[in-house]
């Protein structure tokens, strides 16, 4: 007999099924019974919350399985602790779980008993799996990186610090992704323990016009780019008069650098599907699709295991709930381009064709299948269903004015901590990259910082007191996007860095308008002569010109946006440009064709490797003594850089 | 997801026909094409023409689509395909200088695919593991291997390129798939 879990009948008086369902389902999982009153039953509950939290034997280890932490070696973690428990016959519950956004510390492992605190333990090695569970059993604790809060328990005597007092913890504030690394990412039952579908249970009370209503209250605005107000798209839809409208959740995500919807998708996914649900119940909506990108096959897969399983206890499909509400989901997997972040290319995409289409009509009258579609990113939906289960008020505590409540921001390049962080809307992005992700390392300085994307822009430090909010960002040259925020330090070639993003765009530009079309082309071309050292200072006129043409000229958002890193690595960084192209040299030694390859003498013992290697045989030298580069003959392919054990191949 | 994995050795009219049972309409075409690109690893010509005989799609409308989306190959790629990811943190770490370096130690000058045909090296788009730039990601066209390797260098590169290339040779020995 498999154990009985809170989502299973607690005895013959409960009738819910997905055929003849109960409008009181989910809270009588938690709080119930609550159509009978029998002391079994409400004990049934409480012994299998208390299960959830600590395990059948009172002790219970996660273990995240996400993308991040399989790539950092989870899954060789997880095989050591279920040996470990097996062999050592422990008794514990070895349970898998998201990603907590921490990922410079992964792979971690959090170690839970009744009666000890919750302990964290991070960077673990397989071999390491052994020693860190008979410490924690002892009771000590002090190897620990961080403990959880509880409540009950005193901490003051384990000298290790609570993980809400951690720097990179502190800072930010837990609202769509609290679950994430806490829940099991595989398992309804634990989303429904920890107040998951509370917030569907409470819409479909309500008339769809009151939750459209609730969602203006909440001034919350999409997560995925432009941030246009979630209430208006889904009144527009809501107002269309139509038999069938379509709810689409845009998980394809595909800004580099920008990973939090994998992470809330991977570590959360039914947060994802309530917040779809109730957008679908708001406009109207019978058919829902969720568009994943192929290259994050984890994110798909636990996608569409959540949509399995809550079809399979009547919270999707024909009459949700006992209201009368009928809507299903399908996950669909995208063959992967940067323009479906635009709608139409999008809706396109479903539809088996390619481009974006002239708007308006927009989406939400005319969209997939000419019917109405509202099409939301994965956070905004996760944002929806949270602002459901603990109320609006949580929501609107944080943010500014025009912005309100919080945002994830994926920090990654030059920082001490990379990782993914939520917090509210409108704070510096100074906060974002040295209290958040600790600064550069090895006291490198940061350069600028760009964010939103391949579409946004390159901020210089000495604006990093730029509050993080959409019309600010905007202003400064740059955009919200996606959340993206990568920092560059001294190391990196800012003409290098638009070359790079031109490059991105330039290949994803989907053809439709010449503008887009033949000028990134053109910019692209402007750039790689400047890099390597053929560039005039015309260029740079042209190049800003050039720039308005695209962006004035083209359809859709791509083409509007491509050429925001140029336009803005030339505000702030035109010194560089013109170090390019007057002296020739590239300042942070990047561009090849401005760099010389140059043996260090005091280096060199003269081993002849980079000889062999050569293809151009450009090096000589005497056995045994330093070699030397005839830079005339080099063609710059960086073999004998790769090869020199000694380290004594240099750019300069 | 993604349907069963056929094998091989079954006929193309087989394997058409088997697709063509679960998804044959117009507005179906992605998904056939993502099952023929998981059947063998790319999208042959001869599949494409069947199939547009058989929907009665344009085969210049499915080869538009074929070429317009990044997952889908129209020529047959090595045993293991290099996933070199271009995404902001990795080409900030020097993943471009790896995937020069990996070309360039498999001897690869046209195209993206070795001289031997064991090995291929692609761009790719974020993995979403930009903690652990510059990523490169290791799959064998079956797809049925998957391996990621993180904060890759130069010569890490030049090392994978030389064991993934050994390991393509022996299990294409061993009788492995064609």
């Amino acid at each position: 007999m498999t154990e009985w879990t809170l989502m299973d009948r607690c005895c013959d008086k409960c009738w819910h099924t997905a055929e003849y369902p109960c409008k009181h389902f989910i809270r009588c999982k938690v709080e119930g019974p609550l159509c009978h009153d029998n002391p079994e039953c409400r004990s049934k509950r409480r012994m299998r919350l208390d299960e959830l939290r600590y395990g059948r034997h009172g002790f219970k280890i996660r273990v995240p399985i996400s993308s991040c932490t399989l790539a950092a070696g989870a899954r060789e973690v997880y095989e050591a602790v279920r040996k470990e428990v097996e062999l050592g016959n422990i008794g514990a519950d070895i349970t898998i779980s998201g990603c907590l956004g921490l990922c410079y510390l992964d792979p971690w492992i959090e170690l839970s008993k009744r009666g000890l605190p919750s302990a964290i333990y991070v960077k673990v090695k397989a071999e390491d799996v052994s020693k860190i569970l008979k410490e924690y059993l002892s009771g000590d604790l002090s190897n620990a990186f961080a403990l959880r809060s509880d409540g009950s328990l005193q901490f003051k005597d384990y000298k290790v610090p609570l993980l809400n007092d951690v720097a990179p913890w502190a800072n930010q504030v837990k609202f769509v992704s609290k679950n994430c690394g806490v829940v099991n990412p595989e398992s309804i039952e634990d989303y429904v323990a920890l107040g998951g579908f509370r917030g569907l249970e409470a819409v479909l009370n309500l008339h769809p016009k009151n939750v459209i209503e609730v969602i203006k209250k909440s001034g919350l605005r999409g997560r995925g780019g432009a941030g246009f107000p979630t209430w208006m798209k889904w009144e527009i839809a809501y107002s269309q008069a139509s038999d069938v409208k379509y709810f689409i959740v845009n998980a394809d995500e595909g800004d580099p650098g920008a990973f939090m919807n994998r992470l809330l998708a991977e570590s959360d996914p039914y947060r994802v599907i309530e917040g779809m649900i109730i957008g679908a119940y708001a406009v109207g909506a019978s058919k829902g699709y969720i568009f994943v990108r192929a290259e994050k096959p984890l994110m798909a897969e636990r996608l569409s295991k959540a949509v399995e399983e809550t079809r399979k206890y009547g919270l999707l499909g024909r009459n949700i709930l006992g209201s009368g509400f009928n809507f299903d989901i399908e996950v669909i997997l995208s063959a992967g381009a940067f323009v479906c972040g635009e709608e139409t290319a999008l809706i396109a995409a479903i539809e088996g064709r390619t481009r974006p289409r002239q708007r308006p009509p927009y989406p939400a009258t005319r969209g997939l299948w000419d019917k109405p579609t509202v099409i939301n990113n994965v956070e905004t939906v996760a944002h929806v269903a949270t602002i459901f289960q603990v109320g609006v008020g949580e929501f609107t505590k944080y943010g500014t004015e025009k912005s309100k409540g919080t945002k994830m921001f994926c920090i990654t390049g030059s920082v001490k901590r990379t990782g993914a962080y939520e917090v509210p809307i409108g704070i510096s992005l100074s906060k974002l990259v040295y209290d958040l992700a600790g600064g550069p390392p090895d006291d490198r300085k940061v350069k600028a910082v760009q964010i939103g994307g391949p579409s946004g822009g390159c901020i210089p430090a000495d604006l990093l007191n730029t509050p993080v909010d959409y019309e600010t960002l905007q202003s400064a040259g740059a955009i919200m996007g996606s959340g993206g925020v990568v920092v560059i330090d001294e190391n990196s070639c800012m003409v290098d860095v638009a070359k790079f993003f031109t490059g991105f765009t330039l290949a994803e530009s989907c053809g439709k308008c010449f503008t887009c079309r033949i000028g990134m082309k053109i910019l692209y071309d402007i750039l790689n002569d400047i890099t390597e050292g053929r560039g005039t200072e015309e260029d740079l006129d042209l190049l800003n010109e050039l720039s308005d043409v695209i962006m004035g000229g083209s359809l859709c958002a791509l083409g509007g946006t491509a050429p925001n890193p140029v336009k803005s690595t030339l505000r702030y960084f035109k010194d560089e440009y013109i170090a390019h192209i007057k002296d020739r040299k590239c300042p942070a030694k990047v561009c090849p064709s401005l760099v010389e390859y140059w043996v260090d003498p005091a280096k060199c013992v003269g081993c002849g490797l980079c000889v062999k290697v050569c293809p151009t045989g450009s090096i000589s030298g005497e056995r045994g003594k330093p070699h030397s580069i005839d830079t005339a003959r080099c063609v710059k392919c960086s073999q004998c850089f790769i090869t020199c054990p000694q380290g004594a191949i240099i750019k300069r | 997801m993604g349907g069963q994995m056929y094998s091989n050795s079954r006929s193309v009219d087989e394997v058409v026909a088997g697709i063509l049972s679960r998804y044959s309409e117009r507005q179906h075409l992605m998904r056939i094409l993502q099952e023929v690109q998981f059947t063998y690893g790319y999208l042959p010509r001869e599949v494409l023409e069947k199939i547009s005989q058989h929907t009665k799609i344009p085969l210049s409308e499915i080869i538009n689509v074929a070429t317009f989306y990044h997952q889908y190959r129209l020529e047959v790629p090595g045993y293991y395909i290099f996933l070199v990811c271009m995404g902001t943190a990795c080409h900030l770490r020097g993943n471009y200088d790896n995937y020069n370096a990996l070309r360039s130690t498999l001897g690869i000058k046209k195209g993206s695919t070795s001289p031997d045909g064991l090995v291929s090296v692609e761009k790719a788009r974020c993995f979403g593991c930009c903690s652990l730039a510059p990523v490169i990601m290791v799959v064998s066209r079956d797809g049925n291997e998957r391996y990621l390797h993180g904060n890759v260098d130069m010569r890490e590169a030049k090392k994978l390129a030389l064991n993934y290339k050994a390991l393509a040779s022996r299990k294409l020995k061993s009788g492995g798939q064609q």
